[in-house]
């Protein structure tokens, strides 16, 4: 199983260059997707000889033939029993160009729960199909929830090609029925790719079965997909987490607005302004760790010294005068339920939205999204673990929001019971309902 | 790099630096833990990010299990002298003493089980409602599913098939009394990562890190410190006096194996971890117990 190894070439300084890439992994139990996983640690040297010989030794005891990759990623005693992934695993690997982490999910349809956990953090999505069973029911539903946490690229992995003599044809009948149902999805960049996670064919290297393949191997996409424009960087939001103000002699009228910059740049000398109170004026200098440094942008952690004393707490925005966002009580908004709990309309959760919490009342569900067919139910009343619907929702307070669409960290909120504080739904905003 | 934007650890920094904010702004009475190893030295500075010019708004927490290494120790005091922050230390030894902690059998036993009681004293006798650890998930494959804010119920255990889901960056803290969570700000670093932001921020880190002349017996194939009591050989083995080694990970004395190794600076461990066949966990005698050893220990309330 030895191969090239990217890791062994870091040098101390390259190191510098390199960015982070965050992707998920989607397939059902067959698909080969531990396998896939296991590939890409192992090959890239993320998986050590103790590890290794861990997943040997526990090969041999189940009785399996070779050592069982899959064994290196299943984590928890009843997922290794059971031979399945119960939940959500983070996986780390790195070559010279980028750091990846994996977010590995369930296929099965009863985890579409984490599948969305793992999808809200994520680049790119790795959609594994196996080339004996083409374009399935599941395949779509994977597409469909990707496409939905917006996730700007997605490499579909035609996994399993050795057991189909590695035929073109079939690639290619994959391929056209993805991109036939695919056309209806908001997600733009897809590529495919012909492999065997087994085998390693077209994973690190390109593979010699593939001569009619001119893409790249799987490796090779994940470190030159480009990611860099991903952000955006117009449009100034930071939502206020926390006050630093020192309470010493020496700094006595240091005042940091601290936030992560959800999206936009701050650089001293603009004029921003606080939400709820509208209050404008102007950065005097932007912070990390009491050191000013050039500017803010996402995904910076940072704190904004301000020129005037305006009022500012945990839970407000720093906007523009010119670049606000919605200020709203009724959101309308996608949701993903995660509770065994039904979501029933009329019913009171707590919410939590950038570093905003309050209370909403779930007023209305307008359709039930059936994700099999990929269908509205206009009839649904309620949703239940794993489904996904339409709603309106009143909160007992503004909020400062973006569509989903526009910015993953101000269009997004989580719903918490407030009886057990479980988190039992995700919520992308749409738009107001007011 | 194209202006605006941040390398791999800059990004794991600022979300780091979110992460601690979150809790300091959601929680009563946070603590840092603090055991003077590199993960927990590398979340002093990422604090050092999130919360200077002031000082931070929790304290640093040592479960000390009286196996230290020496050199940790004068570290541990060193820094905390230096940051002008408070430390409060929760000594193993007590807790054995008083027999609220019972020591695993045989000669020089690991305290790694007896630090269990020891942290959850501590949570109750301060009301502890949040715990900064440095865990990462790549050490450990029962780790690789943990949340960042990890649940604990008022007996501080784990219950790894119930966690949370846990979406973008939107941390879900809420508590009943008694219960806790644990938070693990550097989740998503690698033991790579790790070095590579200590010589990106020039962070100091304790001497035995690097390579040393130490005497050793080999013990289950893994290089044990001896000689530093009350640490000694065992009847049967012979010992390696000054063999050239450093250490991965600065634990218990007892469970920590060392590594040969001449790796005299940053840079040297940058490219050894870089060309290391062995986990980090590889040294710790604990996990070798059986291949769910880590996720047991964590269901009881281990770090």
């Amino acid at each position: 199983m030895a191969s090239p190894s990217p890791a062994a070439s870091f040098d101390s300084e390259s190191y510098l260059d390199m960015d982070l890439l965050r992707l998920l992994t989607c397939g059902s139990v067959d698909d080969g997707k531990s396998t896939l996983i296991g590939r890409l640690l192992y090959d890239s040297k993320s998986i050590f000889e103790d590890q290794l010989e861990a997943a040997q030794v526990a090969s041999l005891n189940r009785g399996d033939e070779r050592v069982n990759l899959a064994l290196l990623t299943d984590g928890l005693r009843a997922e290794r029993e059971q031979g399945i992934t119960i939940d959500v695993a983070y996986r780390y690997f790195a070559t010279p160009r980028r750091k990846f982490i994996i977010a590995d999910c369930p296929g099965h349809v009863q985890y579409t729960r984490n599948m969305v956990t793992g999808a809200s953090t994520a680049n790119l999505a790795l959609i594994l199909i196996d080339a004996r069973h083409g374009v399935i029911e599941q395949t779509r539903r994977h597409a469909f929830i990707a496409s939905l946490l917006r996730i700007p690229h997605m490499v579909v992995c035609v996994n399993k090609m050795d057991l189909v003599d590695w035929s073109e044809e079939v690639y290619e009948k994959i391929r056209d029925d993805f991109e036939g149902f695919a056309a209806r999805l908001e997600t733009t960049d897809i590529s495919f790719i012909p492999m065997s996670a087994l085998n390693g064919d077209n994973v690190v290297d390109r593979s010699q079965s593939t001569p009619w393949y001119d893409g790249p191997s799987l490796l090779h996409h994940l470190e030159n997909v480009h990611i860099a424009s991903d952000r955006d960087l117009i449009d100034p939001r930071m939502p206020v987490q926390w006050i630093v103000r020192p309470q010493s002699d020496e700094f006595h009228d240091y005042r940091g607005c601290a936030g992560k910059v959800a999206s936009g740049v701050f650089r001293p000398g603009d004029e921003v302004m606080a939400l709820p109170s509208g209050l404008t004026t102007t950065i005097e200098s932007v912070d990390v760790g009491g050191e000013a440094v050039e500017a803010g942008f996402p995904p910076m952690s940072v704190a904004l010294r301000l020129k005037d004393d305006i009022d500012v707490s945990r839970g407000d925005m720093i906007c523009k005068p010119g670049n606000k966002p919605m200020v709203t009580q009724d959101l309308s908004a996608m949701v993903v339920w995660m509770s065994t709990t039904p979501m029933t309309p009329g019913k009171k959760y707590a919410i939590k939205h950038t570093t905003n919490s309050a209370r909403c009342v779930i007023k209305e569900l307008t359709y039930r999204m059936d994700i099999q067919a990929l269908q509205r139910d206009e009839s649904a009343t309620e949703l239940a673990l794993n489904e996904i619907g339409r709603v309106n929702v009143r909160v007992t307070k503004p909020i400062f929001c973006d569509t989903y669409r526009t910015c993953r960290q101000t269009g997004s909120f989580i719903i918490i019971d407030e009886a057990t504080n479980v988190t039992v739904g995700a919520g992308l905003i749409t738009g107001t309902n007011d | 790099m194209s202006s605006y934007s941040l390398n791999h650890l800059r990004q794991l920094e600022a979300e780091a630096i979110h992460i601690m904010r979150e809790v300091a702004s959601e929680f009563e009475r946070p603590a840092l833990m603090f055991s003077g190893g590199k993960d927990s030295i590398v979340m002093v500075r990422l604090a050092e990010k999130a919360f200077r010019p002031a000082k931070f708004p929790f304290p640093l927490l040592h479960v000390d299990t009286g196996h230290n290494f020496p050199e940790a120790l004068a570290f541990r005091d060193e820094l905390v002298e230096r940051l002008g922050e408070r430390l409060i230390v929760a000594p193993v030894q007590e807790l054995i003493d008083s027999g609220e902690a019972v020591e695993d059998p045989g000669a020089w036993p690991s305290r790694n089980r007896a630090q269990i009681p020891t942290l959850l004293k501590a949570i109750e006798t301060h009301r502890f409602d949040a715990l900064f650890g440095g865990a990462r998930r790549d050490e450990e494959k029962a780790r690789a599913k943990e949340r960042i804010f990890s649940f604990r119920d008022e007996f501080g255990q784990w219950d790894p098939k119930n966690q949370r889901p846990e979406l973008w960056s939107l941390y879900n803290g809420r508590i009943q009394m008694g219960e806790h969570i644990r938070v693990f700000p550097i989740s998503n670093w690698t033991e790579m990562d790790v070095w590579q932001y200590i010589k990106l921020e020039e962070v100091d880190v304790p001497s035995i890190y690097f390579t040393h002349q130490r005497d050793v017996v080999t013990r289950m194939g893994q290089l044990m410190p001896v000689g530093d009591a009350p640490f000694q050989a065992r009847d049967n083995e012979d010992v390696e006096i000054g063999k050239t080694v450093r250490f991965r990970t600065v634990g218990d004395m007892s469970c920590t194996a060392a590594t040969e190794s001449p790796a005299s600076n940053i840079d040297d461990i940058i490219s050894e971890v870089a060309g290391a066949r062995a986990s980090e966990r590889g040294a710790r005698m604990d996990d070798k117990t059986n291949e769910a050893a880590m996720e047991d220990r964590k269901k009881e309330g281990y770090f």
